[in-house]
């Protein structure tokens, strides 16, 4: 029961960060998408502004599952890390890169040095939810067992799965950036940006969705036991609620409702997480190890349920009255001088 | 003694290497702490001297350190990041068998840095659009999320040199007591220790851009208010680290004494053990009076254990002598200008103060590192101080040097990358509102 609250926990700060975290990441691939330095100026603003106020909040959701994993789960925590420590380390630096990239841009002096951050920035914003999905493909298909470094350190995450995961980490980002900043070039009065990301987010969804489609095959020839739980019970209902919140999101993108998309999009992918998780319940590395047998004492679970609680309760009216500020653009944004 | 709960790293050629890589991590982590500890108190102070005296030079100057706050803010977001992931990357045996013990220590560490982050965008973004009390009140808790966040971290380390709040029965840590765990006895000491030490860097790190600017001629009204409100804050803490430091060396002294002999390469136990200032000049007793406030105490050795469970004594006594060294002259260079300031009601006016100033910034962060070098190798062979051992903390995985050398690579573009902002930042025109 607390071993599957703090999960439940978990499982939530997975969704958050999948959902702002991953939109984060998505701005970054139409940045490198935008086109040139005077075609692609404008999209590029809007993702800056859009992005400056909330990124570093958005970010602090890796660590905030990171942390729930490393205390309520620890052997599944030090089996994970070990065996994918590559694909871990990659997203660690691209993590870095991108928020150094980020930082900086807007900030270069010449055209090339524009280009060499854009490019980074753009880059490693693709990479990082690559090798993250990955990681999450590797422990769907079961690649992760317990003990240091038990696993195979390439093969466990370079299966049809895992890259499949990761594909999906990438698009599914995409798309959700696509979606929030053509609701914020709305709220900024920008009608063209407007139809530009409507375009991109329209473009995406469809990818997207047959992404997903063609994902329940995959999972069918890799992951079976995966797959029955997706076809049944409540991973089905998820993965249907999925397809649902799926095409209403497109429904409401072609006629331009960007502000009501946001949720459906965003609902979209946490069934996605939700339907993950119930297919592969009760375990947390499978084939062996369940959510039970990996948790932690009940005196530890107890203290960490209670201190994320409290914490829920401080944290999210701060982050409530973070994204009005920053969504009626109430917070200040500098136009940086093009070079 | 507990090996690993995943069962051994088995062979892991390259230990040293996964502890080069972490040590690096700290050491470019940790000075971005330190702003994030003080540079809040800083601007905010500002920002109140604006409210309650209406100039608007403190408004410009407020404004203009909160943008450097939020560069180093962003930077440190990401090297914490790399820390987080180097805890599971390079140690999982370490987090697999204690994660749950310490755990809730950082779980609390992660909604400051939330805070941190919320708060810190809506201070930063916000100027000029909430209301200034508004605005202010908004710098409070990010001040407060700083120094829960270190609270929160320096328990764990705490905890890793005084282990309690579980028991470990057949190989297994059990009856994990987390609230124990998370107040353990050197929590204090090390945070007061740490939270003083954040404001010296930054007052001190700050003072030092402004004291070369005054060398180079830039002596306005401008200028001396960074240089003053910065130094400060440095200036008040420095001398009072002192006694914190000794706070802190006598409950080593008490607590890890085979830590305390190899801050002094004592080999051998000692009744009145004299202290060695360097190049073979001793003082006698010193030691002992130092460690215990009784000459006569006796000094436990390092041969009182195995050599397997010595510590290595270079390093760790020569970052101690570092660190008490230039902590005594920082708290003699603070003593100075308090002295001016008081007296005189201005700054010492000799261009030594002032290159010294220029050299206080760069030589706190050595301190800062040394200390944490002395506190940390100190501890070794261990990673939970007489419970677990370093070499079966670590990872199984294959490749560290190659980790190490790109995520070197890596620090260094996030330097130039620093670096360059606050250049363009320094050089922005500085528009006081009329």
């Amino acid at each position: 029961m607390l071993a599957d609250l703090a999960m439940a926990v978990t499982l939530v700060g997975v969704t958050a960060y999948v959902v702002l975290g991953g939109a984060d990441f998505g701005a970054g691939f139409w940045d490198l998408t935008a086109g040139g330095a005077k075609r692609g100026a404008p999209v590029r603003a809007m993702i800056k502004r859009a992005m400056a106020p909330v990124w570093e909040a958005n970010h602090v959701w890796l660590i905030f599952v990171l942390v729930m994993l490393w205390t309520a789960f620890p052997e599944a925590f030090g089996a994970l890390t070990s065996t994918l420590a590559i694909p871990l380390f990659l997203a660690a630096l691209g993590i870095v890169l991108r928020g150094g990239a980020f930082a900086l841009k807007g900030e270069a002096g010449t055209i090339a040095e524009a280009r060499a951050l854009g490019a980074t920035f753009a880059l490693s914003s693709v990479l990082v939810p690559f090798f993250l999905g990955t990681s999450a493909g590797a422990i769907a298909a079961g690649e992760v067992p317990l003990g240091n470094a038990a696993g195979d350190a390439w093969g466990s995450w370079t299966g049809t799965l895992p890259i499949f995961v990761g594909l999906l980490a990438v698009v599914t980002g995409a798309h959700l950036a696509a979606v929030f900043l053509g609701a914020d070039s709305q709220r900024a009065g920008q009608p063209e940006l407007v139809h530009a990301f409507r375009r991109r987010a329209l473009g995406s969804g469809v990818v997207a969705g047959a992404l997903a489609i063609a994902g329940l095959v995959v999972v069918n020839s890799e992951a079976p036991d995966l797959y029955d739980g997706l076809t049944s019970g409540a991973g089905l209902a998820c993965v249907i609620g999925s397809a649902a919140a799926g095409l209403a999101t497109l429904a409401l993108e072609w006629r331009e409702r960007f502000e009501v998309a946001r949720y459906s999009a965003a609902a979209a992918v946490a069934a996605i997480v939700a339907g993950w998780a119930f297919a592969q319940e009760p375990y947390l590395l499978p084939p062996d190890v369940t959510v039970q047998e990996a948790a932690a004492s009940d005196a530890v679970l107890t203290a960490l349920l209670i201190a994320a609680g409290l914490g829920m309760a401080l944290l999210v009216p701060a982050l409530v009255w973070l994204f009005r500020l920053a969504l009626s653009g109430r917070l200040a944004y500098e136009e940086e001088p093009r070079p | 003694m507990i090996d690993g709960a995943l069962g051994g790293p088995g062979t892991q050629e390259y230990l040293l290497e996964a502890r080069e890589m972490q040590a690096m991590s700290f050491a470019v982590h940790i000075p971005l702490v330190c702003f994030g500890i003080a540079f809040p108190a800083m601007v905010v102070f500002l920002e109140g001297l604006w409210l309650r005296t209406g100039d608007p030079l403190y408004k410009a100057l407020a404004k203009r350190w909160s943008k450097a706050m939020l560069i180093l803010f962003a930077i440190g977001v990401v090297t914490g990041t790399i820390l987080s992931f180097e805890m599971g990357l390079l140690w999982p045996e370490f987090m697999a068998t204690f994660g749950d013990v310490f755990g809730l220590a950082f779980g609390i560490e992660g909604f400051s840095f939330f805070m941190e982050a919320i708060f810190i965008a809506i201070y930063v973004y916000g100027w000029d659009r909430l209301p200034p009390r508004v605005h202010i009140a908004v710098g409070f808790p990010v001040i407060l999320a700083g120094f829960a966040g270190s609270l929160n971290v320096i328990a764990v380390n705490g905890w890793m040199n005084q282990p309690t709040g579980f028991s470990i029965r057949n190989g297994e840590v059990v009856d994990v007591e987390p609230i124990t765990a998370l107040f353990n006895s050197n929590l204090w000491h090390e945070l007061t220790h740490m939270y003083l030490a954040g404001f010296m860097v930054a007052g001190f790190m700050v003072a030092s851009v402004y004291g070369y600017a005054w060398l180079r001629g830039r002596r306005d009204r401008r200028h001396l208010t960074g240089l003053v409100v910065a130094l400060s804050f440095a200036a008040l803490v420095a001398p009072v680290q002192l006694l914190v430091g000794d706070w802190s060396a006598r409950t080593v002294a008490e607590r890890q004494p085979i830590k305390l002999a190899a801050l002094e390469g004592l080999k051998e136990t000692e009744k009145g053990a004299p202290f060695e200032v360097g190049g073979g000049i001793e003082i006698p007793k010193a030691l002992s009076l130092l460690a215990f406030h009784d000459p006569d105490a006796t000094v436990r050795g390092l041969d009182t254990v195995p050599e397997e469970d010595q510590p290595p004594t270079g390093i760790v006594k020569l970052s101690f002598r570092a660190m008490v060294a230039i902590g005594t002259g920082l708290a003699a260079l603070g003593v100075w200008f308090v002295w001016m300031w008081w007296r005189r009601g201005r700054l010492p006016r000799t261009l030594w103060f002032h290159r010294a100033l220029v050299a206080a910034g760069p030589l706190s962060v050595v301190a800062l590192i040394a200390g944490w070098v002395t506190t940390e190798v100190g501890r070794q062979p261990w990673v939970v101080y007489e419970v677990m051992r370093t070499e079966d903390a670590v990872t199984g995985a294959s490749g560290i040097p190659v980790g190490f050398a790109a995520l070197g690579l890596v620090y260094v573009a996030l330097a130039a990358i620093a670096y360059v902002m606050l250049r363009r930042l320094a050089r922005k025109p500085f528009e006081v509102e009329a």
